[in-house]
C-alpha cells in the first residue's frame, strides 16, 4: 500500500458522490423525494433585437426535452433546423421520451432542462408546477415579435390557444397541437349503408338497430383510462347545460353538478350502456380503436390525434371522418360548440439555466415554417393558424370542416388541469358510468360530493377561470 | 487482529459502505426529513409542520382503503405461494415412486424445475404485460378467447379481469386477479429454493420414514416441512415485501393505477399519486416512512415468532 492511501481513498470517494449526482437515486420509493443544490443561471447581457427579442447569448446551449407519444418527435428536429436557420451558434440538446415525469421532475427544483415538453400519461401536474412556481411565466413570448410573420406570437395563434395555456391569470403553457374531438365514423361504410351520421342523441338511438342489424356495435370506448370517456361525458354537458355551467364546475361553485341540464346530459348515457350499445368488453384505447378501424363498431369518439397514432392498421378503403359530438336536440344551450383546444404543452422551467434560448425555441416552434412541417408530419393541426392549408388529408380535412362550421365559443374544461383529486375521481366515475355500475343521478352526487371536498379543503390552492 | 489487516479490510469495505450509505441510508433520512414539511416536491420551498402529516394519514380514507389491500396481499400472497412451491418442491425431490433407486422426484422433474422457475427470469413488468393479452377483456384474450370458443362465457359479457371491482369474498375481484399473477411468478423462485432445502434434508431420514410406514402426507407434514422451517420463515419475509409493494402489477394492469374506482389502491399507488400528481411530496414521504416503520416491524414480528432451536443433521 502507498503511504496515502487514506488520501486516495478520499479522492475516490468524492468522485463516487459527484457521479452520483448525475444521475438519479433509485432507491426504492423512498429515495423518489430526494433533492440536490441548484445549478447556476447563465446570465444574459446580449443585446435584445427583432430577431433576437430574448437577448439569446451566441456560443451557449439550450436543453429540449420532447414528448415522443402519438405525434412522434420528427417535428421538433424540424423545428431544431427551423431555430438554427436563425442561430447557428447556439447548440440545441434534443432529447425525447415518454417518461417526462419520471426524468425531469427530480430535476425541477435544482437543475432541469431548459424547454419540457410535458404531455403524455407520465406527465408533470401543471397546477403544483404552478402553484410551487417550478414554471416560468411566457407572457413575453406571446408579446414578441413572430418569427417568421406580422404581427406578435400571439397574434399567429389559433383562437383558445392563449386560455388552454393560462393558468392564475398568466401564459406559463405553450400548447403546440390543437386538436378537435368529435365522433369518428368510417365515411366509406356509412356512405353504402346509406347511413345518415347523427346530430343529436336521438339520431343515433334511431340508427342503433340498423348498425347492429349488420351485426356491429354501435359504440366502443376505451374503458381503460377514464379521461377518454370523460371528453364526451363533458362535450354532452357543456351542449346541452351551457357554457356557463362548466364554468362554474371548474370554478367550484356550490351545486355545480346540480344545475340545470347536467343530469340529462348524463341520462343519454346511462342509456347508451344500459340499451347495450357499447361493444363487449373492456378494450384500452389502442384496442378499441382497432376494434373501430376493424369494423367491429361503428362509431368512436377520440381527438384529431387517432390518424397518426393508428396510421399503420388502417385498413385500404376505410375513409375516416370526424363529426362533432352529439347534442341532447331542442331544449341544448350550445348544441354547436366544438370541443377543440391547444394541447401538448411545453413548458419552460424557473430554473432553467438558459432561458432566454428556451423562449426563443418556443418562438421556432410557433414559426409558419415549423408548424406547416408540423401539420404535415403530424396529420394534426398546430395551434398556430393555417399550419394545416397545405395538408391533404381526408380526417385532417373534417377536422378543418368541422372547425370552419363551429361557433366562437369552443368546449373547454378546466378542473381536471387544476385538481388532481377531481381529476382521478371524475376519470373513476365516468369510468363507472360506462361500465354500468353508476347511475347518471350517482355520477352527479358522487362528482358534487369529491367537489364539495376539494373545495373545502384549505391545503388545496384554488384556481378559477373566467371564459 | 493485526493493524495492517483492520486496514486491509477497512479498505475493502469503505466504498461499499459509503455507497450503501450514499444511495440507500441518505435518501431514507432525507424522505424522513421531507415528511415533516408541507414540500410540493417542484421547487425547493418547503415549511416545517411537524407531525401533521402522520396525523391527517390516520384519517385519509384512501390510505386506509389501500392499507387493507396491501394486508390482503400480506397474507394471501405468502400463503399461496409458499404452499404452491412447497407443494411443486415436494414432487419434484420426493414425491417420486420408491425404488431401489431410494427416493426421487415424479417423472421428468428436470423439466418442470425449468418451467416452473421461468417467470422469474422475466422482469415484472413483462409478466404484467403479457398478463394483459391473457386477461384481455375481450373474444381475442387468451382466457376468454378459449372460454368463449369452449361456451363458458357470453359473447356479450366477458370476464373483464382487472376492470372488475365487484366483490368476491369480500375482496374485489380485481386484487384476486393480480393474486394470481403475483404467486404464479413468485412460485418457481420459492420451488428451487425450497429444492436447495429439502436436498439438504440427508435421505435416510426419508427412507427411515417409509420404512416405518408413513406415506407422502405424512412423509411431507411429519418430516419435510418441519426441517424446512428455518427456509419458510425466511420465504414468508421475502414475500411480505413484496406484498408490501405490489406496485409494478397495480401500475400496469389496472385502470387508473389503482382502479376501477379504487378496487386496487395499495399503499405505493395512493403515495405515488400524492407525491406527483397531487404534488404533496412532504404527505407522500410520511406515507412511505410509515410503510417502512410497518415493514421492519412486522420483519422483526416475524423472526421473533419463528425463532426456535434449529436442528442439526
Amino acid at each position: 500500500m502507498s503511504a496515502t492511501p487514506d488520501l486516495n481513498r478520499r479522492t475516490l470517494l468524492r468522485r463516487a458522490a459527484a457521479a452520483g449526482l448525475l444521475t438519479i437515486p433509485a432507491a426504492g420509493l423512498l429515495s423518489a423525494c430526494a433533492g440536490s443544490e441548484p445549478a447556476q443561471e447563465q446570465s444574459s447581457d446580449v443585446e435584445k433585437s427583432k430577431d433576437n427579442p430574448f437577448g439569446v447569448q451566441d456560443g451557449s446551449s439550450v436543453k429540449v426535452v420532447i414528448f415522443n407519444g402519438g405525434l412522434g418527435d420528427q417535428w421538433a428536429k424540424e423545428d431544431e433546423a427551423v431555430f438554427k436557420a436563425k442561430h447557428p451558434n447556439v447548440t440545441v440538446n434534443m432529447s425525447s421520451t415518454q417518461k417526462i415525469k419520471t426524468e425531469e421532475q427530480p430535476k425541477m427544483a435544482t437543475q432541469p432542462s431548459d424547454v419540457v415538453m410535458n404531455s403524455g400519461a407520465d406527465i408533470m401536474d401543471i397546477s403544483t408546477l404552478v402553484n410551487e412556481g417550478a414554471i416560468e411565466p411566457l407572457e413575453d413570448l406571446l408579446a414578441a415579435p413572430a418569427w417568421d410573420s406580422e404581427g406578435t406570437v400571439a397574434d399567429t395563434l389559433l383562437p383558445g390557444t392563449v386560455n388552454d395555456g393560462t393558468y392564475q391569470g398568466k401564459f406559463y403553457v405553450v400548447n403546440v397541437a390543437y386538436t378537435v374531438w368529435g365522433n369518428w365514423y368510417n365515411a366509406a361504410l356509412f356512405e353504402k349503408e346509406g347511413w345518415q351520421p347523427p346530430k343529436t342523441f336521438d339520431d343515433f338511438f334511431a340508427l342503433a338497430p340498423k348498425i347492429k342489424a349488420k351485426g356491429m356495435a354501435p359504440y366502443v370506448y376505451d374503458a381503460v383510462h377514464g379521461y377518454y370517456p370523460r371528453w364526451a361525458l363533458m362535450a354532452t354537458i357543456w351542449k346541452s347545460a351551457g357554457k356557463q355551467a362548466v364554468i362554474d364546475i371548474d370554478n367550484l361553485k356550490e351545486n355545480a353538478w346540480k344545475a340545470d341540464g347536467v343530469l340529462p346530459a348524463l341520462e343519454v348515457w346511462e342509456k347508451l350502456v344500459k340499451d347495450k350499445l357499447l361493444l363487449p368488453g373492456q378494450l384500452d384505447h389502442t384496442q378499441s380503436q382497432q376494434a373501430w378501424l376493424d369494423g367491429k363498431a361503428a362509431f368512436i369518439q377520440l381527438g384529431t390525434w387517432l390518424k397518426n397514432e393508428m396510421a399503420e392498421t388502417i385498413p385500404p378503403g376505410f375513409e375516416m371522418r370526424l363529426s362533432d359530438y352529439w347534442s341532447l336536440g331542442a331544449g341544448d344551450k350550445a348544441p354547436n360548440d366544438v370541443y377543440a383546444g391547444a394541447g401538448e404543452g411545453i413548458v419552460v422551467p424557473s430554473k432553467a439555466p438558459n432561458k432566454a434560448a428556451a423562449k426563443e425555441f418556443l418562438r421556432a416552434v410557433l414559426s409558419k415554417e415549423g408548424s406547416a412541417k408540423f401539420a404535415e408530419l403530424t396529420k394534426s393541426l398546430a395551434s398556430t393558424r393555417g399550419s394545416g392549408d397545405n395538408v391533404q388529408d381526408s380526417a385532417l380535412a373534417s377536422a378543418n370542416e368541422l372547425m370552419s362550421n363551429a361557433p366562437q365559443d369552443l368546449v373547454s374544461v378546466k378542473f381536471w388541469n387544476f385538481y388532481a383529486d377531481l381529476d382521478k375521481e371524475s376519470q373513476n366515475l365516468s369510468a363507472e358510468l360506462m361500465a354500468g355500475r353508476l347511475t347518471a343521478q350517482q355520477f352527479v352526487d358522487g362528482m358534487q360530493g369529491a367537489a364539495d371536498k376539494v373545495a373545502g379543503d384549505s391545503s388545496i390552492k384554488k384556481q378559477t377561470r373566467s371564459a | 487482529m493485526r493493524h495492517g489487516v483492520a486496514r486491509f479490510v477497512i479498505g475493502f469495505l469503505a466504498l461499499p459502505v459509503a455507497l450503501y450509505l450514499f444511495y440507500v441510508v441518505w435518501p431514507f433520512a432525507q424522505a424522513a426529513g421531507y415528511s415533516l414539511t408541507d414540500w410540493g416536491g417542484y421547487s425547493d420551498r418547503q415549511q416545517f409542520v411537524g407531525l401533521e402529516n402522520y396525523v391527517r394519514l390516520l384519517s385519509d380514507e384512501l390510505i386506509r382503503k389501500a392499507f387493507w389491500h396491501n394486508v390482503f396481499f400480506l397474507v394471501t400472497v405468502p400463503l399461496f405461494t409458499i404452499a404452491l412451491a412447497l407443494f411443486l418442491a415436494f414432487l419434484l425431490n420426493v414425491g417420486g415412486r420408491e425404488d431401489r433407486a431410494g427416493i426421487r422426484g415424479v417423472l421428468g422433474s428436470g423439466v418442470y424445475k425449468i418451467i416452473f422457475f421461468f417467470p422469474q427470469v422475466l422482469s415484472l413488468v413483462v409478466v404484467a404485460v403479457m398478463w394483459q393479452q391473457i386477461y384481455r377483456a375481450d373474444g381475442q384474450g387468451l382466457i376468454n378467447g378459449v372460454l368463449m370458443k369452449v361456451g363458458l362465457v357470453d359473447r356479450d359479457n366477458p370476464i373483464a379481469f382487472t376492470n372488475d371491482p365487484e366483490p368476491f369474498l369480500g375482496v374485489p375481484a380485481v386484487l384476486w386477479w393480480l393474486l394470481l399473477i403475483a404467486v404464479w411468478s413468485g412460485a418457481g423462485f420459492y420451488m428451487v429454493l425450497f429444492s436447495a432445502a429439502m436436498q439438504s434434508i440427508p435421505k435416510d431420514v426419508f427412507e427411515a420414514a417409509i420404512l416405518d410406514g408413513a406415506g407422502r402426507f405424512h412423509t411431507f407434514f411429519r418430516v419435510t416441512l418441519p426441517l424446512l422451517r428455518d427456509t419458510v420463515s425466511v420465504a414468508w419475509i421475502y414475500l411480505g415485501f413484496i406484498a408490501l409493494d405490489m406496485y409494478a402489477l397495480v401500475f400496469v394492469m389496472t385502470p387508473s393505477q389503482g382502479g376501477p374506482n379504487h378496487a386496487s389502491e395499495i399503499f405505493a399507488s395512493v403515495l405515488n399519486f400524492t407525491a406527483f400528481q397531487k404534488g404533496q411530496f412532504g404527505y407522500a414521504c410520511a406515507m412511505g416512512v410509515a410503510l417502512a416503520i410497518f415493514a421492519i416491524l412486522l420483519a422483526a414480528a416475524q423472526l421473533k415468532i419463528t425463532r426456535r432451536e434449529r436442528i442439526e443433521y
